[in-house]
Order: C-alpha cells, then sequence, then structure tokens
C-alpha cells in the first residue's frame, strides 16, 4: 500500500464569504465556507484549500475568522493561501488554524521569503501555488502569471516550481491558466515538466471537467488533484472522482 | 452518544503550548472526546493533568528547544515515572527517541525510546497524505480501528525500533522505507500521523487513549 491521491476542493472566499457560485442542495448558506469545508469533509475531501481573494485589511481579518471557525469543525488538513508575503502573515494563519498556506505572487516578489517561513515553521508548512500558461517566450513553454492568469510575471514556470523546492517549499500546486475554467481537463504535459523536476508532492489544478479527467493527472505526475466548480455545482462528488482514480489502479481514501 | 456530546466529568486534558505551531486542531480533536482541556506551558498543570498532549511540527532541533525552555522534558520524564499518560504526535512523538539529524544537524532528543530520527529514504518528500498503517496485535490505540488510513506529513522518521514486551510498535511504509508510525508503552503513546486531522479514525483514536485516562467518558 501507499499514500493516497489526495482530492482536494477549492473555495475562493473573499470577505469571510465563498464567491464563484455554489450549486448545493441542502445547505443553509451556500456561501459559508465553514460549512461547505463541513460537508466536503463528510463527502471524503482528503484535504481543503481556502483561497482568499480579499483585497482590503478588513476582508483579511474576516478570512481569518473563517479559518478559526473552520479549524473548530473540520478535521481535515486545511490550507490557506491568497496575499501571502511573509512570515507574520503565515504565522497568522497558522495560529487562526491553517495546516499548510500557499504562497504565489509574494514569492515571485521576494522569493527569499520562502526561505525565511521555512527555516521558521519547516518545509512542510508552505505550498507553492504557481499559476502558468503555455508560452513560446519562456524555455521550457510555460510561463508564470499574475492577476488571475491576465499578466506575465516574466518567468519560466517549470525553472521557478524548481526554484521553490530549492529555496524550500514543501509542495507544489500547479494551476494551468489556460485549462482553468474550461472542464477540458488537466495540461498533462505542464504537470509532466514540474514533475520531472521537483521530488516533492504536486497537486494538479485547471480544467477538471469529469471524473474520468482525474487519473491522467496522476499518471502524468501528480500526488494530488484540486478542483473547485465541478465540486461547487454538484457537477461531481468526491466520491466519484475517487472512485475513477481506484478504477485507474490509485490507492484513494475511502471514506 | 456521539463523539460530541459533553461528558461530566471528563478527565481533565493539557495540551502543552511551547511554541511550535498549530495547535489548535489538537486542542478541538480532543474536545470533542468530552475531556476539559487547556492549553497551556504551565508546568505544575501539565504534570498534574490526568492526560498530556505533547503535539509539534517544524524541525526537530527547534522542537527540542521549545520544550526545553518549558521544562517539557523533565515533565514528560516525571510524569512517565509516575505512569501518568501522555500522548505524543508527529515532532512530539520525534524528540521522544535519543536524537535527530535534520538538514546535517545534530541534535539530542528526550531519550525515552532508542534510535534516530533521520531523513526517509523516499524519492517523493515530505511524505504527504492518507497512509495505511500495521498495528501490532492487542493495540490498544487502534483498538476498533480497521483499514483506516491517517494523514501524514514529515519527511524525517525513526526505521528502526524494537518491539519489546511492553511495546508496541505500529510501523508505517512510504516510497519502499518503512518507519514507525505509532509506539504504545505503558503509559506513553506516540503517533507520527496526525490524528488530529485525520477526520472520523483520527477522533476514534484519540477517544481510544482518552478512555485510559481514568475519567468516566462513556
Amino acid at each position: 500500500m501507499s499514500v493516497a491521491v489526495r482530492v482536494i476542493p477549492c473555495l475562493d472566499v473573499h470577505g469571510g464569504r465563498v464567491v464563484k457560485g455554489v450549486n448545493f442542495v441542502d445547505l443553509r448558506d451556500a456561501g459559508d465556507p465553514v460549512e461547505l469545508g463541513a460537508v466536503y469533509d463528510a463527502e471524503g475531501a482528503d484535504e481543503l484549500t481556502f483561497l482568499d481573494i480579499s483585497a482590503s485589511v478588513e476582508g483579511r481579518e474576516t478570512t481569518l475568522e473563517v479559518v478559526r471557525r473552520t479549524a473548530e469543525t473540520v478535521f481535515i488538513p486545511l490550507t490557506v493561501g491568497g496575499g501571502v508575503g511573509s512570515v507574520s502573515d503565515v504565522d497568522q494563519l497558522l495560529r487562526a488554524g491553517a495546516d499548510k498556506v500557499a504562497i504565489n505572487t509574494g514569492a515571485i516578489h521576494r522569493p527569499q521569503v520562502i526561505a525565511e517561513i521555512t527555516r521558521r515553521f519547516g518545509n512542510q508548512v508552505l505550498v507553492l501555488s504557481v499559476d502558468a500558461r503555455r508560452s513560446p517566450d519562456q524555455p521550457s513553454g510555460f510561463e508564470v502569471t499574475t492577476h488571475g492568469g491576465r499578466k506575465s510575471a516574466g518567468v519560466d514556470a517549470i525553472a521557478w516550481a524548481r526554484r521553490g523546492v530549492d529555496l524550500g517549499v514543501g509542495e507544489i500546486l500547479l494551476n494551468s491558466m489556460d485549462a482553468d475554467g474550461t472542464t477540458a481537463g488537466f495540461d498533462l504535459e505542464m504537470i509532466a515538466a514540474v514533475r520531472a523536476v521537483v521530488d516533492v508532492p504536486l497537486i494538479a489544478s485547471g480544467g477538471a471537467g469529469r471524473a474520468e479527467d482525474f487519473p491522467p493527472a496522476v499518471a502524468a505526475g501528480a500526488d494530488a488533484v484540486l478542483a473547485a466548480s465541478v465540486f461547487h455545482f454538484g457537477t461531481l462528488r468526491v466520491a466519484d472522482v475517487k472512485r475513477a482514480l481506484a478504477a485507474a489502479g490509485h490507492p484513494v481514501r475511502l471514506t | 452518544m456521539t463523539l460530541s456530546d459533553p461528558v461530566t466529568p471528563g478527565p481533565d486534558i493539557v495540551v502543552l503550548d511551547y511554541g511550535s505551531g498549530n495547535i489548535r486542531s489538537a486542542e478541538r480533536a480532543v474536545a470533542r472526546t468530552g475531556a476539559r482541556v487547556t492549553v497551556t506551558d504551565d508546568r505544575r498543570a501539565a504534570v498534574a493533568a490526568d492526560g498530556l498532549v505533547v503535539p509539534g511540527v517544524g524541525a526537530f532541533a527547534a522542537c527540542m528547544e521549545g520544550l526545553r525552555a518549558v521544562d517539557g522534558p523533565a515533565v514528560i520524564a516525571e510524569r512517565l515515572a509516575a505512569d501518568r499518560p501522555v500522548l505524543a504526535i508527529c515532532v512530539g512523538h520525534q524528540v521522544l527517541f535519543a536524537n535527530g539529524i535534520e538538514h546535517g544537524v545534530e541534535a539530542a532528543g528526550c531519550g525515552v525510546w532508542p534510535g534516530t530520527v533521520e531523513r526517509l529514504h523516499a524519492e517523493r518528500l515530505p511524505h504527504m497524505g492518507w497512509n495505511t498503517l500495521t498495528p501490532p496485535p492487542g493495540s490498544r490505540l487502534f483498538a476498533g480501528i480497521e483499514n483506516e488510513r491517517f494523514y501524514f506529513v514529515h519527511s524525517y522518521g525513526v526505521r528502526a525500533l524494537t518491539g519489546t514486551g511492553d511495546r508496541a510498535v505500529t510501523w508505517a511504509e512510504h516510497g519502499g522505507d518503512r518507519f514507525v508510525a505509532a509506539v504504545e508503552e505503558g503509559p506513553l503513546w506516540s503517533t507520527q500521523f496526525h490524528p488530529e486531522k485525520s477526520g472520523a479514525a483520527g477522533a476514534l483514536l484519540i477517544a481510544n487513549w482518552v478512555l485510559t485516562l481514568g475519567g468516566d467518558t462513556r
């Protein structure tokens, strides 16, 4: 036996509320991330990811409160990202109850912050979130983007993933901005390209539309799969994804 | 009854606060068994409680340093000498061994058990996620828990430990490397994985420990 492929629902949180519609039946409040987190936990999610897309300080404080409330009720690992740029940001989130913290633009602006955070809290605490798309301008053919995929960071995505690991991140969250929202499947070539240069766990994100989309991402080198809209809209349940993974011969946690 | 039903009087449990990472989830996971939980670095409270939880995340040497700052090794030794239960989690489990080597830095542990905490020989590290394990027959920690996965997140572990008459060792495997996943010996139980993050299976395991504390929990 070996470690199970993790299936991770991702919630975009703004000012303490889930945004990007959620379409679940039997929820009192479909915008409450805590209640949704508990639903996904009960459905067998192996981990939860909250991405805080609040721009304001007030929004951040509300998100910390959401993390606190989630840690009260959900007993699976919780990763929180969005706007993280310093040791103190990470400290606040961990104190609120996050188990792992995802860093993105903050690390592009100042890569050394990765080493500062992981020296203090350990490698396992930090996830490097890489929003990448295909581009002929970079040697690997993939570039890092910012601003939700609208701007190029002028950085080679594969080299950046590798550098993040060298600086200390314990995991990579690779999100394909080309595939994101298309429901046409993961960018398997990009997953394989990152897998070839890093030895830490790799989470694949972006493009999932059907349960059959997930096993190829694992075959390409992902240790975990993350999705948002297919779960929120009820197109797929966590168990559907696990069934597809198990049918393809990948170990999963059954609940 | 369910795990969330309050129980009176539940045992009194201290989660040792020595500046190590996220202890909120450990506190909550123990509290939902009905136990009364206090998070503190107070030495006397830690010695006097019915049960002591020693959590831990981060690096071995840093954890030992934090633990020493609150007199943790002596508190643990005092409790064990008096046959008083201790549950140690993750790096809290690791620091019970003789020593640890991380990033080429060797540090002394509490030395309750022989052995060295060292980097696992797996291709994919950290070992992150839900894994299976093999408890020994008669394990009290895993009583009633079968074929469940638990959540691990670590790169280091103990790769050799003898199970003596009194010592029950649970093993797990990652990337072809076998390591100690849990130990039960007298009043001292420890887990490399995170029961407080292991959903329903973790809740059962924590309840198994709380049941040994003498409080009337069922």
